[in-house]
């Protein structure tokens, strides 16, 4: 790299940071203004005074805590679900060959090509019949099945970094399958188990396609529903608590990702680079 | 870059194995212990329910407290034969689908090439690079709402400081809606793009470039020849994921415009929605959900087979 090429990299490095992080700051910054100056047209990312109220305000807002808890459930329930189906398939994918192989990446390929909309319309129907359609429980299972690809996809990218030879090492000494299974797989696994069950819980708190189509009583609204309900007509939109209701719930899954970076990318890219 | 992160290669082929020891029908026995708890849901949950949802684009099935399951033969494809504003969304939604995949591979390259050339604030990026891909949509569309804002948004304001024409309601005018979302669509989808790229940047030995270099070979140059071709696999991987993501995303679109303003935005997924949902025609809108999935999938075909030209995809046999 000659030296006189750093400077113009740099500036399209700062381009691409302020094009990727603008938004963001604007929305903190918007979310600790006062109404007064979000409604005057200055425009300053810097607050002239910070105003906390808005995060009281959007929290004790149209029941905006009780749908966050109810996030908060179906995101764990639809996480469990999916890994304890997902562990055992993932280990099958990975480990055999064959048919059964195949059809399970092709089914996780076909799974993808097919628009949410098209797999809800059945769903509904069937959850409508059962009582469901408006419900917690319904929603956690519609989760369940979304997540379910992409749990299995990461998981078996994760079955497929270790080493068969350790297992067979295993079954060498005489121990049966599940034995091999409890006693070196799984315990090798856990860390992608763990990430796995991160990114399904993060999929399931930002969901809001399936929330929309299904929850109909606002007592099971979960928290990106409850957020649009924030944005009235225009002009009539209290943009303060707005900011601050979305910063909250964007916290969980920037946490998540932040810390889960590394492990995050390994298992997405195990999956996704086949050569 | 973890072991996890290797491309698995079609394994070698595995030493010839006794057939029909007791060994093997366990291992079989056991594989199919171990696959059924799961195979189980995984077919009620979403095998069921696209199969069902195929059979309904074949039947009149209405959203009414009691739906009766007519079968109507292929009525609902000879209707949205005539339906141009469905025909409408699709173009739309391939306009949608081509700019936001394009557009996310070229901002992604170049950053993952920037990335890639040793500079500092790597780190910075990589965590800036995941938040947008790990953000709820509806905070992301919420977020875009403030930045084009028409009265006092920074984006008009910063136009307005340079001179140029500041009063543009960017997601309320005809001319600017449809970019002005597909921007947004970039902004989301880039990060794990750029996260792709690098890793396999970063799987390109650095002994190419360096012969490369030795043979006189300009940046430009050495891109085209070394980087470009050890890329393709990578490329057509992710732009094959991301043309079928971003075809099918809904929830970006409709909290940001709700498919306005007259309809410009409205792609297909959206429209989709509506019948079934406003209109209440679910046999009708499963007809719809299934023309874009034949639509998907061929031009999926055709894009992978231009990708392969001469070298035939590797077949799983």
């Amino acid at each position: 790299m000659r030296w006189s090429v750093r400077p113009a990299q740099y500036l399209a490095l700062v381009l691409y940071l302020l094009f990727l992080g603008f938004p963001l700051l604007w929305l903190i910054s918007a979310s600790v203004k006062s109404s007064a100056e979000l409604n005057s047209l200055s425009v300053n990312l810097i607050p002239s005074e910070w105003h906390w109220d808005n995060y009281g305000e959007a929290l004790s807002r149209q029941g905006l805590l009780h749908s966050a808890f109810n996030s908060l459930l179906v995101a764990l329930a639809s996480t469990v679900l999916a890994i304890l189906i997902s562990v055992p398939a993932a280990y099958v994918l990975a480990r055999l060959k064959g048919k059964l192989r195949i059809a399970g990446v092709t089914w996780i390929l076909v799974s993808q090509v097919f628009p949410v909309v098209l797999v809800i319309l059945p769903l509904f129907l069937v959850l409508r019949t059962l009582g469901l359609a408006d419900s917690l429980v319904g929603l956690t299972l519609v989760h369940t099945t979304y997540i379910l690809p992409f749990a299995l996809w990461m998981l078996q990218g994760y079955v497929a970094a270790i080493p068969v030879d350790l297992e067979e090492a295993g079954a060498m000494d005489g121990a049966t399958r599940f034995t091999v299974l409890r006693t070196i797989v799984f315990p090798l696994l856990a860390p992608g188990v763990v990430a796995t069950a991160m990114f399904s819980f993060v999929s399931s708190w930002n969901e809001f396609f399936f929330a929309l189509v299904l929850l109909q009583s606002p007592e099971n609204y979960t928290l990106p529903i409850t957020l649009t309900m924030f944005i009235g007509g225009e002009g009539k939109v209290a943009l303060g608590p707005l900011a601050a209701g979305a910063v909250l719930a964007a916290i969980p899954s920037i946490a998540f990702f932040s810390l889960l970076r590394k492990k995050l990318t390994g298992g997405l890219m195990a999956g996704a680079v086949k050569g | 870059m973890t072991t996890a992160t290797q491309p698995r290669r079609a394994a070698p082929a595995p030493p010839p194995r006794p057939k029909k020891t007791t060994q093997a029908r366990t291992r079989r026995r056991e594989a199919i212990a171990l696959v059924m708890p799961s195979l189980i849901p995984i077919l009620v949950l979403s095998v069921a329910p696209l199969v069902i949802g195929i059979v309904l684009a074949f039947t009149d099935t209405r959203l009414v407290r009691h739906p009766d399951f007519g079968f109507a033969g292929i009525d609902n494809f000879v209707r949205l034969g005539g339906n141009s504003l469905f025909w409408d969304s699709l173009r739309i939604g391939l306009i949608w689908t081509v700019g936001v995949t394009v557009l996310q591979l070229a901002a992604a390259m170049g950053l993952a090439l920037l990335l890639n050339s040793g500079l500092k604030l790597q780190g910075l990026t990589r965590v800036l690079a995941l938040i947008p891909w790990a953000m709820p949509p509806v905070v992301v569309a919420i977020m875009w709402q403030m930045i084009y804002s028409a009265n006092g948004g920074p984006l008009n304001a910063f136009l307005g400081s340079i001179g140029l024409p500041d009063g543009i309601n960017w997601l309320g005018d005809f001319n600017t809606a449809l970019p002005a979302v597909i921007v947004v669509g970039v902004w989301v989808g880039m990060p794990q793009t750029t996260v792709t790229l690098l890793a396999g940047l970063q799987q390109i030995p650095t002994e190419l470039h360096e012969a490369a270099a030795v043979d006189g070979a300009g940046a430009w140059r050495r891109f085209t020849a070394v980087t470009w071709p050890s890329m393709r696999p990578i490329v057509s991987s992710i732009t094959s994921l991301n043309f079928i993501w971003n075809f099918n995303s809904f929830s970006l679109v409709y909290v940001l415009t709700a498919g306005g303003p007259g309809g410009k935005t409205m792609v297909p997924v959206l429209f989709v929605y509506l019948e079934a949902f406003k209109n209440r025609e679910i046999g009708y809108a499963a007809a719809m959900g299934l023309v874009l999935v034949i639509v998907v999938v061929a031009l999926l075909a055709i894009y992978l087979r231009s990708q392969f030209r001469g070298d035939r995809p590797e077949r799983g046999r």
